[in-house]
């Protein structure tokens, strides 16, 4: 059974159904990228994956566990951790404590050892902190410590909260639309911070517009329009599908080619 | 004469920033302006004087309301906040809820100490000293120091602990906190346990400091409380520590200098004057409430 497996998850609001029977599966290791046009209901599949949304119907299991409808907490106790589409930092802490509450659920609830300091919870608050400055410093925040969040720049937001994501210790990582607003320097930049993700162990998923970079990162994509799976396969696979040319410029593969 | 009043408007100013705090935090954590907090200090003041008459001692009986009210306000949440959150109901219900629950309270009290006026003892003997030529009591000096230790330790509480940083996660961002894994559940309980037990404390001082206790005790100091709160700007700390003192000021102010009867209107009249210059209070920000 594939790392990630979701199995014919459906999710309507009212009348309305954002995601109908969707399944993929992701590989330990993999990039996945979840690409459609606005509204088609990638950030839908992202909530339901992370417990925002209860799914009306269908399976997700991740290493073998059943974790749809779970808790939010336990889902990220369960390794996977996820950005957000409009920024969602503390924008009033710094960033070496945004990244701390990443691992408040791994740093366990201790009150009265932190308010009186015992030199056990001493030492894991250094421990912590140290992996914190780590992380920061692996995605290029390691001068931003002390700064505040909401002066970063946008692309440092968008890593800060990459950095975040890893700090729960999540072993997924779902990533919506990480090179939105980005510039092209800052979108290579990304991309091999992606790939040295990769590297690192960690599995993938991304939302993402930006095609330079799906493209070039992805192990694998699928394609959701209007709520369901129009295409699934490698990038090169994708490329030339007529369905999800049809679904982006709402023409056959042929009137692109013509024009 | 107007350094006598500076010192009582302090000591009572002082307490009342105790109180705006609690009421503060709350907000802050869940957007929630939870007008049962008066009602809760009320009850504070009355579970110590229970105690009390067990003859427990005044300050030990102020410890166990301390404990049993922050618990008070625990159960209050689980029985009527919890569920409107997991619905996802509508902000008034829970903001209707909180002026239910504080007359349920109210109710309580009068079914068991009656509605009228109760002594309540004097927490330490009377004493004091005269310092160029202004009377500090004793009890004013307790009033003080208790009520801004407290607000110290809360204010490192927030700052410097993990739970603190779980709160302030929750304040700048509830979603992102739940998503980063977050156990809201013990925030809320944590927060409004706090709450309680500060607002019992102060119902312990204020009743020490006028000899006094009442069931609507809560509806007299409740206003006072909340404008001290939104004019120092709400869900700020220090916001509430500079309000409580300024309407504790004021109100000693207007008594001493225009007369009795503009005791309790003066705070107001100054409260609206500043949010007519500064809608988010001296110490707030705008909120941007996404949704």
């Amino acid at each position: 059974m594939a790392y990630l497996s979701v199995k014919e998850v459906s999710k309507s609001f009212g009348g309305l159904t954002a995601v109908g029977g969707v399944s993929f599966e992701v590989e330990k290791g993999q990039v996945v990228s979840i690409i459609g046009p606005n509204g088609a209901g990638k950030t839908t599949i992202f909530n339901l994956l992370t417990g925002v949304y209860e799914i009306d119907s269908g399976t997700v299991t991740f290493d073998g566990k059943p974790i749809h409808n779970k808790p939010v907490q336990d889902i990220v106790g369960a390794g996977i951790a996820r950005t957000f589409q409009n920024i969602r930092l503390f924008p009033k802490m710094r960033v070496l404590e945004n990244v701390l509450v990443g691992m408040d659920r791994k740093m366990g609830y201790g009150l009265l050892s932190s308010v009186f300091r015992t030199p056990k919870f001493k030492k894991a608050e250094q421990e912590f902190t140290q992996r914190a400055i780590e992380i920061l410093g692996s995605i290029g925040l390691g001068d931003e410590i002390h700064n505040y969040a909401e002066n970063l720049p946008y692309g440092a937001k968008r890593k800060l909260e990459i950095a975040r994501a890893m700090a729960t210790g999540a072993k997924i990582l779902l990533l919506d639309e990480p090179a939105a607003g980005m510039n092209p320097q800052e979108s290579v930049e990304l991309m091999d911070f992606i790939s040295s993700l990769k590297n690192q162990g960690y599995t993938l998923i991304l939302i993402e517009h930006d095609m330079s970079v799906v493209m070039k990162i992805s192990d694998k994509i699928y394609v959701i329009d209007h709520g369901v799976k129009i295409a699934e396969g490698k990038p090169a696979e994708i490329a030339n599908n007529e369905a999800v040319i049809r679904a982006y410029l709402g023409g056959s593969a042929k009137d692109v080619k013509s024009q | 004469m107007f350094i006598q009043q500076l010192v009582n408007g302090l000591a009572l100013g002082m307490v009342y920033a105790l109180i705006a705090v609690g009421f503060s935090l709350v907000f802050g954590i869940l957007r929630l302006v939870n007008f049962s907090h008066a009602a809760i200090f009320a009850f504070g003041a009355h579970v110590a004087l229970f105690f009390i008459g067990l003859e427990v001692g005044p300050i030990p009986a102020i410890l166990i309301s301390m404990v049993l009210t922050g618990g008070v306000g625990i159960l209050i949440d689980k029985v009527a906040l919890a569920p409107l959150r997991k619905k996802k109901s509508i902000p008034i219900a829970g903001l209707i809820t909180t002026i239910g629950v504080s007359y349920i309270l109210q109710n309580i009290l009068t079914i068991v100490f009656g509605s009228g006026r109760v002594h309540f003892p004097a927490i330490i003997p009377p004493g004091g000293f005269d310092f160029l030529g202004t009377r500090i009591t004793s009890m004013q000096i307790l009033m003080f120091g208790v009520s801004l230790t407290l607000m110290l330790l809360l204010t490192y509480l927030v700052n410097h602990t993990k739970m603190g940083l779980a709160m302030r996660a929750m304040q700048q961002n509830p979603k992102a906190a739940r998503l980063m894994g977050i156990n809201v559940n013990s925030v809320i309980m944590f927060t409004f346990f706090l709450a309680g037990a500060t607002a019992s404390i102060a119902g312990g001082l204020i009743s020490g400091f006028y000899q006094m206790a009442y069931p609507a005790m809560g509806v007299s100091f409740g206003p006072k409380v909340f404008s001290a709160t939104v004019l120092g700007g709400i869900g700020s700390m220090p916001g509430a520590f500079v309000g409580g003192i300024l309407i504790g000021v004021i109100e000693v102010m207007a008594a001493m200098f225009l007369g009795s009867a503009y005791r309790d209107g003066a705070a107001f009249v100054v409260l609206i004057l500043v949010l007519i210059l500064r809608p988010q209070g001296l110490f707030g920000r705008k909120l941007a409430l996404k949704v």
